[in-house]
């Protein structure tokens, strides 16, 4: 086991690499110098130059990149000329928004999920099963911001429970107590999350019930309620955690958008604001976190997996 | 069989014999589309997606709404007699718009899910027959595009360079083939021990010769399956851009551009900005999701009724 998972940090160390390289080098490609954000469109071709040569923006692209990764490795992402301001100042400020809108929604989808595609594979066919698989259907071909903006006109507009704008407080202790104002944005991600989790839950579920352990419980007399607990449970949830790990990229992106659909003040707002305003900085520092996010992510999950799971762990 | 001779019935061959009907050898195709065809959902996808396809290329020589010019007078009518689903900020008939959108969001769809299939089965093909350094190389590129966020790139490239048709479908294509790579490899690696792929070695196919005709071929059934899924991921990705803003340019425009602009008057209980064009996007995908969940079942031998 500590073979295979050395092997797997390699590998994980080598993509992290290529990841950093290929995410510069595009941006680098298509952004290749912030002065014209810095000095305005009227700056003369001297000046921006001059600027280049200045801030060693026409220094090799390998030296510019060593560079970056040195900062980057010291803590320092960049500065954002758009914002005035570090890009790290910039991340540590929302970070805990969005983990917490991201976090809170996958947890609680979690928790729904489980028992739901359980529920669904133990009474197969039935009426809840086909409602609960049509739905699920229906929600995972729908855009998130059509969702959204649906549960806006229900829970908001039509009938005024809950606020249409996600909580707008700095803190993010606030923000959590603020149920008013981030149920919506909140729902909107478990949404979209369960409808990814249940299906795969239900399969899970179905092929750990036609197992021949599940027989063998059934047959030594194991009460129903117990075979569901002991035995489908544990096993039907392993895949789970690798669905989690890949699951990742949908997560961020339904980030961005419900950040911007709520003008939730997060990362993903602050990606989106940054395309606008070509801040080029904060797109590659947001781009490349987030990739690293992802394998990290992906990387737990197998660790997880193989911690979980003794059949992996001996093999 | 119109004349039987009321004694003895004439000796017919083609009569099935003993322990039930012989129906002619199928080949594999044709059975993977009867059971295709037997399948509900599909048979629903299939109509909804042709239904679109009509709708959107066919629509506009039937019907000719105003997407062009402004007319402001017409702004904001409700559905009604000349605009069956009312006008938009500019006077714009939304009928016309859905058909203008969704011509785009198929166009985009289909080819980014072609350049997807067409750069993955290759790469995949080539690390599945190569194994050693060539393959573990190439798996590594595909983790690392499977980690870069694909919306995220998406955005930056769409906000550079302008968003159009061609530009859209070949940096989504370019940033999903990932996930065909990996599943073709995974075919060609069983596929290469099979006896026939020796034969066809012994018989003096070079590398690119095995690939084209008979491995290829023969992952032909998850290749096809995937592209349904990618056609259904690329129209949404596209709904994406466009709703953040960065999609099509007047005078095209994409079905996310159209509920983005219609964002604003949700408050003003201006439903046909917005749901028209939803269930359009939705449709559009489940039919997709439908045809792409029914081949899988119908071209998967284990799963198949005989």
């Amino acid at each position: 086991m500590t073979a295979y998972l050395l092997r797997r940090l390699g590998t994980s160390i080598i993509v992290l690499i290529g990841i950093s390289i290929f995410i510069f080098l595009l941006l680098h490609a298509i952004f290749p110098s912030p002065a014209r954000v810095v000095l305005g469109l009227r700056a003369s071709g001297a000046a921006v130059a001059a600027w280049n040569k200045q801030n060693g923006f026409d220094d090799p692209v390998i030296v510019q990149y060593l560079r970056y990764m040195n900062h980057l490795l010291h803590g320092n992402f960049g500065y954002s000329y758009a914002e005035n301001q570090t890009v790290a100042a910039l991340f540590t400020e929302r970070l805990a928004r969005s983990i917490y809108l991201s976090g809170i929604s996958l947890l609680i989808a979690i928790l729904i999920a489980l028992p739901l595609g359980i529920f669904q594979a133990v009474k197969r066919n039935s009426l809840g099963d086909n409602i609960a698989t049509s739905l699920a259907f229906i929600l995972y071909s729908m855009p998130v911001f059509f969702l959204g903006l649906i549960l806006i006109q229900v829970f908001a507009l039509s009938f005024p429970i809950f606020n249409f704008e996600a909580s707008q407080s700095t803190n993010v202790f606030v923000v959590m107590g603020d149920w008013h104002s981030m149920f919506l944005p909140v729902l909107t991600l478990v949404l979209l999350t369960v409808a990814n989790f249940s299906r795969y839950m239900r399969s899970s579920s179905i092929d750990v019930l036609a197992q021949d352990y599940i027989k063998v419980a059934r047959a030594k007399g194991l009460p129903e309620r117990l075979v569901r607990s002991r035995h489908l449970v544990r096993n039907a949830s392993l895949p789970m955690i690798t669905l989690i790990g890949l699951f990742l990229p949908a997560l961020l992106a339904g980030n961005l958008i419900v950040e911007t659909l709520f003008n939730y003040q997060g990362l993903g707002l602050l990606f989106y604001n940054s395309l606008g305003k070509e801040d080029y900085p904060v797109m590659l520092a947001y781009t490349l976190l987030g990739a690293v996010f992802v394998l990290l992510g992906n990387l737990v999950a197998d660790i997880a997996l193989t911690v979980a799971d003794p059949r992996i762990r001996l093999a | 069989m119109a004349q039987q001779s009321a004694s003895l019935p004439p000796l017919d061959v083609t009569r099935a014999p003993e322990g039930g009907e012989i129906g002619p050898i199928q080949s594999g195709w044709r059975l993977a589309l009867r059971e295709f065809a037997s399948n509900r959902l599909a048979v629903v996808g299939v109509a909804i997606l042709a239904f679109f396809i009509l709708f959107c290329f066919l629509g506009p020589l039937f019907y000719h709404g105003n997407i062009l010019e402004t007319d402001l007078i017409n702004s904001h009518d409700p559905p009604g007699a000349g605009h069956p689903l009312g006008t938009d900020v500019n006077g714009f008939d939304v009928l016309g718009q859905l058909m203008k959108g969704g011509q785009a969001a198929l166009e985009i769809g289909f080819f980014a899910a072609f350049v997807a299939i067409t750069l993955g089965s290759l790469v995949g093909a080539v690390a599945g027959l190569a194994g050693g350094l060539v393959d573990s190389t190439l798996m590594r590129v595909v983790d690392v595009f499977l980690s870069v966020p694909f919306l995220f790139v998406v955005l930056i490239l769409a906000v550079r360079y302008g968003a159009t048709v061609l530009s859209l479908s070949l940096v989504i294509g370019a940033f999903s083939w990932p996930v065909p790579a990996r599943l073709v490899r995974g075919e060609v690696l069983s596929i290469r021990e099979r006896d026939f792929v020796h034969a066809a070695r012994v018989a003096g196919s070079g590398n690119g010769r095995l690939i084209g005709r008979h491995l290829l071929p023969n992952a032909f059934g998850v290749m096809i399956v995937n592209v349904t899924f990618q056609v259904a991921d690329a129209i949404l990705a596209v709904a994406y851009v466009g709703f953040l803003g960065f999609g099509l340019h007047y005078p095209n425009l994409d079905w996310g551009d159209m509920i983005s602009d219609g964002v604003g008057y949700m408050q003003d209980g201006y439903w046909w900005l917005i749901y028209p064009v939803g269930v359009c996007i939705v449709l559009t995908v489940m039919s997709l999701n439908f045809i792409g969940d029914a081949l899988r079942d119908s071209l998967d031998v284990r799963l198949r009724r005989r």
